[in-house]
C-alpha cells in the first residue's frame, strides 16, 4: 500500500499542495480526480521522486519510500513523452534496459507487451508516425514494460478511442488483481467513477474527500429515497422528518433518514400497493461537480517569483 | 482488508549508476549512427579530407615538382638538356615552336638569337606573359646562406593551425550541438521525466557526454587515419613525420577537452525547455568553441599568445598541437597543460551535474544559473 501523509508543496510563494494525504491500496484501482490546476500532477511527480516535497511522508508498505524502490514503478507523464525518431520497439527495448533487464528480455518483454496493447504492426515505426492513440499505447507499454510494482498514470485516458481505453482498462486491472496499487488521474469524475474501486478528490491542492467509492456516495450524499406508490402520495409534504424533493402523483423523491424512511414505506403500504422503493445514490459526478472545477491558472504572475512548471 | 502478496517473477536487479551510464551512451551512440545525416556528413567529409590531400599532392607535382614542357629547336636542345625541371619538346624550326607555344602545349619555348646584345645567345619565347619557372630554371643565382632558418614556412604554419582549429571548430560545435539538441528535445518531449523516474541524473549526463565523446574521437581519429593514409599513398611522408605527433596530441587533448564542453553544453540546454531556446543558452558556449579557432587565426605567429592558447582549457586542443607542431613546446608542456585541461574538465563536469540535476525537469520559463546552482531546488 502506497501512503502519503502531509504533502505541502509551494513554488515560489503559492502552496500548490497543501497537507495532501491518502492511500492507494494493493489490488485496487484508484482514481485520482481534480480540476486542471488542482494539484494532480504535482502529487504524482512527487511520489515518482522528480520534484521534491517541502514536508510530508510517503512510505511504501510501511516503510519510507526510497529511490532503490521508485525505480520499479511504471510511470507515465501526463505530456506524453518518447524519442520522436526512435523505434517503438527500441525505445520500450531501451526503457527495459534502463531497468535492468538484459538485450533479449527486454526485447522479448516490449515486443509482448505492445502486441497485447494492439500495435504488434507498427513495431519498426519511429514513434512521431504513430497516431495519437497508438502513441498514447506506446507510451502505457513504457509505464509497464518493466513489470512495475506500483504503477502512476497521470491522464491516461485522454485522448483514447473507446477501444483503447478498453484495452488499457483490461490492462490495467490485469495488474491491479495482481496486487499492484495503480493510481491514476482524470480530470473527468464520470471516468474515474465508472472505472475505479477507489477515488481521491483533489481541489485547490487539498484532498477533498478520498476512500472506497461507494463509502463516499453514501458519506457525502443526503440520504435520499424515491417511492412509487399505487395511491397519491400527497400526506408526504406533511410528514415530519421528511424534505420532498420531487413529487409526481404516485412519485416521490425525498430525503430522511434511514427511520423515518422505514416509517413513510409502511404509511405508503398502508394506503395503497408499493410499487418500488429504494434509497438514491446520486453519483460521485453529481457531488463534486462543484469541487472538480479548473483553478485559475496562473501563468500571468510575476515570472520571477513563480516558475510556471507543473501547476496541474 | 484483504492484500494479495504479489508472487511474481524475481526483478532483475535495478542497473547501478555506471551501467545506466552506458546504456545511455550506447542510445546516443546508436540513434546518432542510425541518422543518415550523420551517416553522410562523415563520409563526405572524410572523402574531403582524403581528396584534399591528393588533389595537394597532384597540382604540387604540377606546379613546382613536374617538368615544365619547353618547346627548343636542335640548336638550342643543349641549352635546355641538362636543366632540372625542364623538359625539352623538340621542333623542327622557330616557326614550329612559336605554333607550339601558341596552342599551349609547351609552356615556352628557347630560340636561338643572335642579337649582339644578347650574350646567352638565345631568347625564351612566352605566350602573353615571361614564363617564370623557365626563366627561374634557366638563370643562374647564387648559393644563399641563412642565418636564422624558419623551421617552418608562414605558409605551412598558418596551415596547420587552421587545420587544427578548423577541426576543432566543427567537431565541437556539431557534437556539443548534438548534446544540446538531445537535452532539449528529451525535456520537450517529457520522456526525460520516465527517464528519471528510472536513472539517477548523473547517469543520463554522464552517458550523454560518453556517447557524444565517443563519438566526436571516433570521428576526429577516423580523420587523423585518413590524413595519414593520405599522405602515405601520395608519398608525402615526410610531412607525416611533422605533423604526426602533433595530430597524436591533438586528439588525446580533444578528447578531455571535448568532455568539458560537452558538459557545458548539456547542462547550459537543460536550463530551457524548448528547441527555439537553446540559442540564447548556448552562445556563450559557442564562443567558447570559437575563440581557439580564430585566435589561431590571427595570433598563429605570436608565440605569447599561442603559449597562453596552449595552457588556457578551452583553447589548449587547439593551441598545443599549433606548438608541438611549430616546435616551441617543451616535452613536459603538453602533459602539464593536460594536467591542467583534465582538472578543469573534472570540475566543470561536476557544476555541470549540478545544474544538469536542477534544471532538467524545471519547465516552461528559463531557469536561471542561480536557481539551479542554489542550495534549495
Amino acid at each position: 500500500m502506497l501512503q502519503l501523509d502531509g504533502i505541502t508543496r509551494s513554488f515560489g510563494d503559492r502552496r500548490v499542495l497543501d497537507d495532501v494525504g491518502f492511500s492507494v491500496e494493493r489490488g485496487k484501482l484508484t482514481g485520482f480526480v481534480g480540476g486542471n490546476g488542482a494539484g494532480k500532477t504535482t502529487t504524482m511527480r512527487i511520489i515518482l521522486g522528480v520534484l521534491t516535497r517541502d514536508s510530508g511522508t510517503i512510505t511504501f508498505d510501511g516503510e519510507p519510500l526510497g529511490d532503490h524502490q521508485r525505480r520499479a514503478f511504471g510511470y507515465m507523464p501526463e505530456e506524453r513523452g518518447l524519442y520522436p525518431k526512435m523505434h517503438v520497439l527500441d525505445q520500450i527495448t531501451y526503457l527495459a534496459r534502463l531497468h535492468g533487464f538484459d538485450r533479449r528480455a527486454a526485447a522479448e518483454r516490449a515486443r509482448d507487451l505492445l502486441e497485447k496493447l494492439g500495435l504488434g504492426e507498427r513495431l519498426d515505426s519511429p514513434v512521431d508516425d504513430l497516431s495519437l492513440g497508438n502513441q498514447q499505447r506506446a507510451q502505457i507499454a513504457a509505464a509497464l514494460v518493466h513489470d512495475p510494482e506500483v504503477l502512476i498514470l497521470d491522464e491516461p485516458f485522454s485522448g483514447l478511442d473507446p477501444m483503447a481505453v478498453d484495452v488499457v482498462l483490461g490492462v490495467l486491472q490485469e495488474y491491479a488483481s495482481r496486487g499492484v496499487p495503480v493510481l491514476f488521474s482524470s480530470h473527468q469524475l464520470d471516468v474515474v467513477e465508472r472505472l475505479c474501486d477507489d477515488v481521491v478528490v483533489i481541489a485547490g491542492g487539498q484532498i477533498r474527500a478520498s476512500g472506497e467509492k461507494e463509502a463516499l456516495r453514501r458519506q457525502y450524499s443526503a440520504p435520499r429515497y424515491e417511492i412509487t406508490s399505487g395511491g397519491d402520495m400527497g400526506w408526504l409534504r406533511t410528514e415530519p422528518g421528511v424534505q420532498v424533493v420531487e413529487f409526481d402523483g404516485g412519485y416521490a423523491l425525498f430525503d430522511a433518514d434511514e427511520a423515518t424512511a422505514q416509517r413513510v414505506l409502511r404509511a405508503a403500504l398502508d394506503a395503497a400497493p408499493v410499487a418500488q422503493f429504494a434509497p438514491v445514490r446520486p453519483r460521485l459526478a453529481e457531488i463534486f461537480r462543484d469541487i472538480v472545477t479548473d483553478e485559475q491558472r496562473h501563468d500571468d504572475e510575476p515570472a520571477a517569483t513563480t516558475p510556471k512548471e507543473t501547476v496541474r | 482488508m484483504s492484500t494479495p502478496t504479489p508472487t511474481r517473477p524475481a526483478r532483475p536487479a535495478v542497473p547501478g549508476t555506471a551501467q545506466a551510464t552506458l546504456l545511455v551512451a550506447e542510445r546516443e551512440i546508436l540513434s546518432q549512427l542510425r541518422t543518415k545525416s550523420f551517416v553522410v556528413s562523415t563520409v563526405v567529409m572524410l572523402a574531403l579530407v582524403l581528396g584534399g590531400i591528393v588533389l595537394t599532392s597532384l597540382l604540387g607535382d604540377r606546379l613546382g615538382g613536374g617538368d615544365t614542357k619547353v618547346a627548343v629547336v636542335p640548336e638550342t636542345a643543349a641549352v635546355v638538356a641538362d636543366v632540372d625541371g625542364l623538359e625539352a619538346v623538340d621542333a623542327a624550326d622557330a616557326d614550329a615552336a612559336r605554333e607550339l607555344v601558341e596552342s599551349e602545349e609547351v609552356s615556352a619555348a628557347v630560340l636561338p638569337d643572335d642579337a649582339a646584345d644578347n650574350p646567352l645567345g638565345f631568347v625564351v619565347v612566352g605566350l602573353d606573359s615571361a614564363p617564370e619557372g623557365v626563366l627561374g630554371a634557366l638563370s643562374v643565382s647564387p648559393p644563399v646562406e641563412l642565418l636564422d632558418e624558419a623551421d617552418t614556412s608562414a605558409g605551412v604554419r598558418y596551415l596547420v593551425s587552421i587545420l587544427f582549429g578548423a577541426v576543432f571548430l566543427f567537431a565541437a560545435s556539431s557534437f556539443g550541438g548534438q548534446i544540446a539538441q538531445n537535452t532539449v528535445q528529451e525535456k520537450q518531449s517529457r520522456i526525460v521525466e520516465i527517464l528519471l523516474s528510472t536513472v539517477p541524473p548523473r547517469a543520463l549526463l554522464a552517458g550523454k557526454i560518453l556517447g557524444n565523446t565517443v563519438l566526436a574521437v571516433g570521428q576526429i581519429a577516423a580523420i587523423a587515419a585518413v590524413a595519414v593514409i593520405g599522405l602515405v599513398i601520395t608519398g608525402q611522408d615526410d610531412l607525416l613525420g611533422l605533423v604526426g605527433a602533433p595530430v597524436a596530441w591533438f586528439v588525446v587533448f580533444f578528447l578531455v577537452g571535448f568532455i568539458l564542453l560537452a558538459a557545458l553544453f548539456a547542462s547550459a540546454a537543460s536550463l530551457v525547455s524548448r528547441i527555439e531556446d537553446t540559442g540564447s543558452v548556448l552562445m556563450p558556449v559557442i564562443m567558447l568553441v570559437m575563440i581557439p579557432y580564430f585566435a589561431v587565426i590571427f595570433f598563429n605567429d605570436n608565440d605569447l599568445v599561442l603559449t597562453i592558447m596552449s595552457y588556457v582549457p578551452f583553447s589548449a586542443a587547439v593551441g598545443m598541437p599549433v606548438r608541438l607542431f611549430l616546435g616551441t613546446a617543451a616535452w613536459w608542456e603538453p602533459l602539464l597543460s593536460l594536467a591542467i585541461l583534465a582538472g578543469s574538465a573534472l570540475l566543470v563536469t561536476a557544476i555541470g551535474a549540478r545544474i544538469y540535476s536542477r534544471s532538467v525537469l524545471r519547465t516552461g520559463r528559463r531557469v536561471t544559473l542561480s536557481e539551479a546552482l542554489s542550495k534549495s531546488s
